[in-house]
């Protein structure tokens, strides 16, 4: 209880934190067109409170307060640049002026994910660089996460914050002809940071932790500041249904698949939660890939929960959701869904017509492979093989563990069938 | 690009999978399964693995005199157990096969790239 609470205080106190770190760092950076240098001056503001605060007191306005010595600090380092260098500095022009009210901070969180989901920025560095700039977490935090080492993640989160500056991206929200796009840019680098958190799930080791938690704020902040965008809703309720059965992914360390979760240890607060956004998100009457998404993960938690049999809407659902994004992860997808309707062959049959270039080390296309496979139990070598290649592509220790102990009691019950005919 | 995927297991733990007849199975699976993945693939040039770093005896001259020891040269927890030389496109490329290697989830893999030597002059 103690310890919950405890985490829970800890938590609101990050969350405090990283809310005014972002909103700090996207108002100066907006004002000064440096991400960079916005983060340096930060960087020691935060210092200085850390020097003074506990010594002279927490000022009134602690953002004010580290917003101005933030500025301050830009300035200085802006003067000594100008007579270092004897040119006009066009950082001085477009400084905050004292007239400016400097206890209300406008918030331009928006504004700062648009510009680091910008088209202009290195695909590979835009959820990277959203993490740091919006949540303020450490290069070396994110390249693990990412399977890049801190060094390489370091130098990409840096060219890429050379590059706003240089090309002069604009730190505004997108007309209307543009939204749309630009938005589903900065909705795929939360959703890849959830991804990437998902696939490292069960690892206890808080370095190596996923970035679920800080995705799942992330699509928060966004629809706290565009709520009237029916996709940003889908995509929090979609990570917020994948979030509630986190638990059940793993018990004692060993992996459980969906279909054996004990929903005992679902979230169903956060699944209601979830459900609510989804609902709020179909009034806006906008449909679009995040919510199909979510609306799948919906039918899923109410067929577990109340038994019903829902396969048929999962597999239309499926199918709207492959035609809408034809990637291999939703064509795997459907495939599954076919399978459950159609049975195995029909699932099989779905998945043979894959291009062989995708599907060859994509360990979910394997896995399901070699799932239908088994439950046809008419080619054991096949069978076999699909089971060997799904191991063999998997990065998850516990994934691995369930699915060898998946094909040899296949081996085991071959065994047995063959014992059985003998006698 | 070249790379070697040099595989450390951290020997006690890999003797306590090896030697329990429950382990011993799902621990040559794991690694028959990954290395049944990456050769099919074409992109593997050559590769070995390396018998108990109790095997091993290493040897130095000093002042000419040969220095012959049982063991490995560093006697860590984590020892070579093997390696494996790929031709990807980059290091992305490297990286998530080795993050694939049942040695990452009990030991650690290096990912080093191969001299090229062709530029070398």
């Amino acid at each position: 209880m103690d310890g919950s609470l405890q985490d829970h205080g800890r938590r609101a106190a990050e969350n405090a934190a990283r809310t005014s770190y972002g909103r700090l760092l996207a108002y100066l950076a907006r004002a000064w067109r440096d991400v960079d240098a916005a983060e340096d001056a930060l960087a020691e503001a935060f210092a200085q409170a850390l020097d003074i605060w506990p010594t002279k007191g927490v000022p009134a306005n602690p953002d004010a307060w580290l917003m101005v010595t933030a500025r301050n600090r830009l300035r200085d380092g802006a003067r000594a640049r100008k007579t270092r260098e004897q040119t006009t500095s066009s950082l001085l022009v477009l400084a905050p002026t004292e007239t400016e009210e400097l206890p209300t901070i406008a918030d331009k969180r928006l504004e700062l994910m648009f510009v680091c989901g910008h088209p202009a920025i290195d695909a590979a560095a835009r959820t990277p660089l959203m993490l740091q700039t919006v949540l303020g977490l450490t290069a070396e935090r994110i390249a693990s996460s990412f399977l890049v080492s801190p060094d390489t993640m370091g130098r990409r989160l840096s060219r890429a914050k050379a590059r706003i500056k240089d090309t002069g991206i604009a730190f505004e929200v997108p007309g209307k002809g543009e939204l749309g796009e630009r938005m589903g840019d900065v909705l795929e680098a939360i959703y890849a940071a959830y991804g990437q958190g998902w696939d490292s799930t069960g690892s206890d080791d808080q370095t190596h932790k996923g970035l679920t938690e800080e995705a799942i704020w992330l699509a928060r902040v966004l629809v706290e500041l565009r709520p009237e965008d029916a996709e940003a809703l889908g995509l929090l309720a979609l990570m917020l249904f994948c979030e509630s059965r986190s638990a059940a992914r793993r018990v004692e360390g060993r992996y459980v698949p969906l279909a054996e979760h004990d929903t005992a240890l679902w979230n169903l607060p956060m699944a209601r939660e979830a459900e609510e956004k989804l609902r709020t998100a179909g009034g806006l009457k906008q449909p679009g890939r995040f919510q199909l998404e979510a609306a799948i993960q919906s039918v899923l938690v109410q067929s577990r929960l109340t038994g019903a049999d829902l396969r048929l809407p999962t597999w239309t659902l499926h199918g709207l959701l492959a035609q809408k994004a034809p990637t291999i992860g939703n064509l795997v997808g459907l495939a599954a869904a076919t399978a459950e309707v159609y049975g195995p062959e029909t699932g099989l049959n779905e998945l043979a017509q894959l291009p062989e270039a995708v599907t060859g080390d994509y360990q979910p296309f394997w896995a399901l492979k070699a799932q239908l496979l088994q439950q046809l139990g008419a080619d054991q070598q096949a069978t076999a093989t699909a089971f060997r290649r799904a191991i063999g592509l998997t990065e998850d220790g516990a994934v691995r563990a369930y699915l060898i102990g998946k094909s040899t009691q296949q081996t085991r019950a071959c065994a047995q069938l063959g014992d059985s005919q003998i006698s | 690009m070249q790379y070697m995927m040099m595989f450390y297991e951290n020997e006690t733990e890999v003797a306590a999978q090896r030697d329990n007849v429950e382990r011993a199975g799902p621990y040559w699976d794991a690694w028959n399964a990954y290395m049944g993945a990456l050769y099919p693939t074409g992109i593997v040039l050559r590769g070995d693995a390396l018998l108990p770093p109790s095997a091993a005896t290493s040897v130095r001259l000093e002042g000419g005199n040969r220095l012959v020891q049982d063991g490995p040269v560093a006697v860590t927890k984590e020892q070579l157990a093997g390696y494996v030389v790929i031709e990807v496109p980059n290091l992305d490329a490297a990286l998530s096969w080795a993050a694939r290697c049942p040695a990452a989830t009990y030991g650690a893999v290096e990912v080093r790239p191969v001299l090229d030597l062709s530029n070398q002059g």
